[in-house]
């Protein structure tokens, strides 16, 4: 090992391309780092996929006969509820950045980071960046399921792929939510409760598992123009047919709202004093 | 001239009602271990986490390498590696992947981020567990490591917080090995400490901090000179015996003697034949203390050498303890 040298390369000032790029690359560092943590806990990942799995059987075979869509539509009830479940279980997916974060808060790591000359949204965008990478087999596997219980697309391959391209747009844009929830608790267990707590009235009172005309009439309101139901009935659009260009308009500026508003606050929220 | 490598003038720092810095006054000149030696809540760390740009001070100035911590952040950045006790490594990464990930991550050529990860974990003694996650390592395991990782990017500055708080005797021993070894390759280590047996085995001078403020700044050599190197602690029966025995020990011993208490402690810089001197007094005298104790002086002593209280901290402390094994 040599003595500590102040000529290093490394105590240079870049330029404003340089800095750039370098970004990207802090950005990719982390994203490795958060896939690694990920492969290495397999038990979360399991816990992510176990409960969109109960969901689709349990309401494919046990509840589904009970519920009526024939005023929504004229498919069978798998048609009806894995668009949902698409939505559903990247939601789930990113849920747990908001724990992931708060941890990452709470044992230190995010000191050390911003002690280090890295960019200083790197440490979200790779959260995030990690997250939409890890979302594409999880939604594979669901893909598969739905299939597997008699779940059928209308429309064409495109349109089918084009829904899943913006179920995983909105979910990255969900995941920028949870990171700013997990930073911002800086604990674990709080940052899991407010998600749950965001959570649930978002995928429960949606048209994810039955359809809003069935609910209460002050409930249907927030049913049916909350993000979760708009990305929903944009994914089931584009899957069972029918007008799917509103639905899609909303769903990309729901995300792209979400991310605009995530993005600088919780990069301020990192970089201020916590 | 030649800029010293951390200069610190009237750094004030608050947090909503406490006030943890009261205007820190040091400089450390480049290539030697500063100590920065208090108690819990003495403001060692609000110190080193304005230094590491982490948070800003309220007001006083500080630079490191003569770049401001507050204008040139990222400069100051490129120049520093912090360990410590809140500062942590990826407990899902490897050994390697986390001094791999600080490699990149403090922009260092990618083709030396290899060798320099194997060279620091051979080093640190971690070379046979580089490729076990984190969480496997024991607590001596993963402050060396946390050690290594400030290492990493070959900075001029290396900050260390508390790097041996909660480790067994054995693991800290190895662990000031380590942090000597870094020092001969040319750093500048600021480390903070809760011990003044680490203040002293490491560092060449000793900033001793109590409530924000600086009350001593010393070579390690000079302070122990005021302290002596083993203090003579006589336990007796009630606070009444130990006043007639500091009255006496003071008046018959050129030590300075001093009574907390019905503890009366007397300081001296060997400890044998000063304690058959005290001894001989009390038998004189038919007082028989209930306990006697040899041992080194601790922070508490130095607190009281110093300042002529105890330690101000939320408990005295004397020995480090109070592991977070985290």
């Amino acid at each position: 090992m040599t003595k500590a040298a102040s000529s290093s390369p490394a105590i240079e000032a870049p330029g404003s391309f340089e800095r750039m790029i370098e970004g990207l690359q802090d950005t990719m560092t982390i994203a490795r780092r958060n896939l690694i943590g990920i492969w290495r806990t397999p038990q979360l990942l399991a816990a992510v996929l176990f409960a969109p799995i109960l969901f689709v059987l349990l309401f494919r075979y046990v509840l589904g006969g009970a519920i009526n869509i024939s005023s929504v539509t004229s498919y069978s009830y798998a048609d009806y509820l894995m668009p949902g479940m698409f939505v559903m279980t990247l939601f789930f997916s990113v849920m747990v950045t908001a724990t992931g974060l708060a941890a990452d808060v709470q044992n230190g790591l995010i000191e050390r980071l911003r002690s280090l000359p890295m960019a200083r949204y790197a440490f979200i965008a790779g959260r995030t960046s990690a997250d939409l990478v890890r979302n594409v087999p999880v939604l594979a596997l669901v893909v598969a399921m739905g299939f597997a219980v008699g779940f059928r697309v209308h429309t064409s391959a495109e349109l089918f792929i084009l829904g899943l391209l913006l179920a995983l747009l909105f979910a990255y844009s969900a995941s920028w939510f949870f990171a700013l929830i997990g930073l911002f608790l800086g604990n674990p267990e709080a940052a899991d409760a407010a998600a749950s707590f965001v959570m649930l009235p978002l995928i429960f009172a949606s048209s994810a598992l039955v359809p809003v005309s069935s609910m209460p009439s002050w409930l249907q309101g927030f049913a049916a123009h909350q993000p979760v139901s708009v990305a929903i009935g944009a994914v089931r659009a584009l899957s069972l047919g029918g007008p799917a260009a509103s639905h899609v308009w909303e769903t990309l500026a729901w995300s792209l709202g979400i991310v605009l508003i995530c993005a600088p606050v919780s990069v301020w929220w990192y970089k201020r004093a916590a | 001239m030649a800029t010293s490598a951390v200069l610190v003038e009237g750094l004030e720092k608050r947090y909503k009602s406490v006030e943890a810095l009261k205007g820190i006054d040091f400089e450390v000149e480049a290539g030697i271990i500063f100590g920065l030696l208090g108690p819990n809540g003495a403001g060692k760390t609000t110190t080193i986490r304005i230094l590491s740009t982490i948070i800003p001070p309220d007001s006083g100035r500080a630079s490191i390498m003569g770049k401001d911590v507050v204008s040139e952040p990222d400069a100051v950045r490129r120049r520093i590696g912090l360990a410590g006790q809140n500062a942590a490594v990826d407990p899902n990464l490897t050994g390697r992947e986390n001094l791999d990930m600080i490699g990149h991550l403090s922009r260092m050529p990618r083709r030396e981020i290899k060798q320099r990860a194997s060279d620091l974990l051979e080093a640190f003694d971690l070379d046979w567990a580089s490729d076990r996650p984190i969480r496997t390592y024991s607590g001596g395991m993963r402050r060396r490591l946390d050690v290594a990782a400030a290492l990493v990017q070959r900075p001029p500055v290396i900050f260390l917080d508390e790097p041996t708080t909660g480790l067994d005797i054995q693991s800290r021993v190895v662990l000031w090995d380590h942090i000597k070894l870094l020092v001969s390759e040319g750093s500048t280590v600021l480390l903070t400490t809760q011990d003044l047996q680490e203040a002293d085995r490491l560092a060449d001078r000793i900033a001793v901090v109590d409530e924000g403020r600086v009350v001593a700044n010393d070579t390690a050599a000079a302070l122990k000179a005021r302290l002596g190197n083993t203090v003579i602690e006589l336990t007796m029966a009630d606070g009444e015996e130990s006043a007639n025995v500091r009255d006496l020990l003071s008046h018959r011993m050129a030590e300075p003697v001093e009574r907390d208490g019905s503890i009366v402690n007397v300081r001296s810089s060997d400890g044998s034949e000063p304690l058959m001197e005290a001894m001989r007094a009390l038998d004189e005298e038919c007082l028989v203390p209930q306990k006697v104790f040899l041992r080194e002086p601790s922070l508490d002593d130095v607190f009281l050498a110093l300042t002529g209280t105890h330690t101000a901290g939320p408990e005295a402390v004397s020995v480090s303890r109070e592991g977070d094994g985290s």
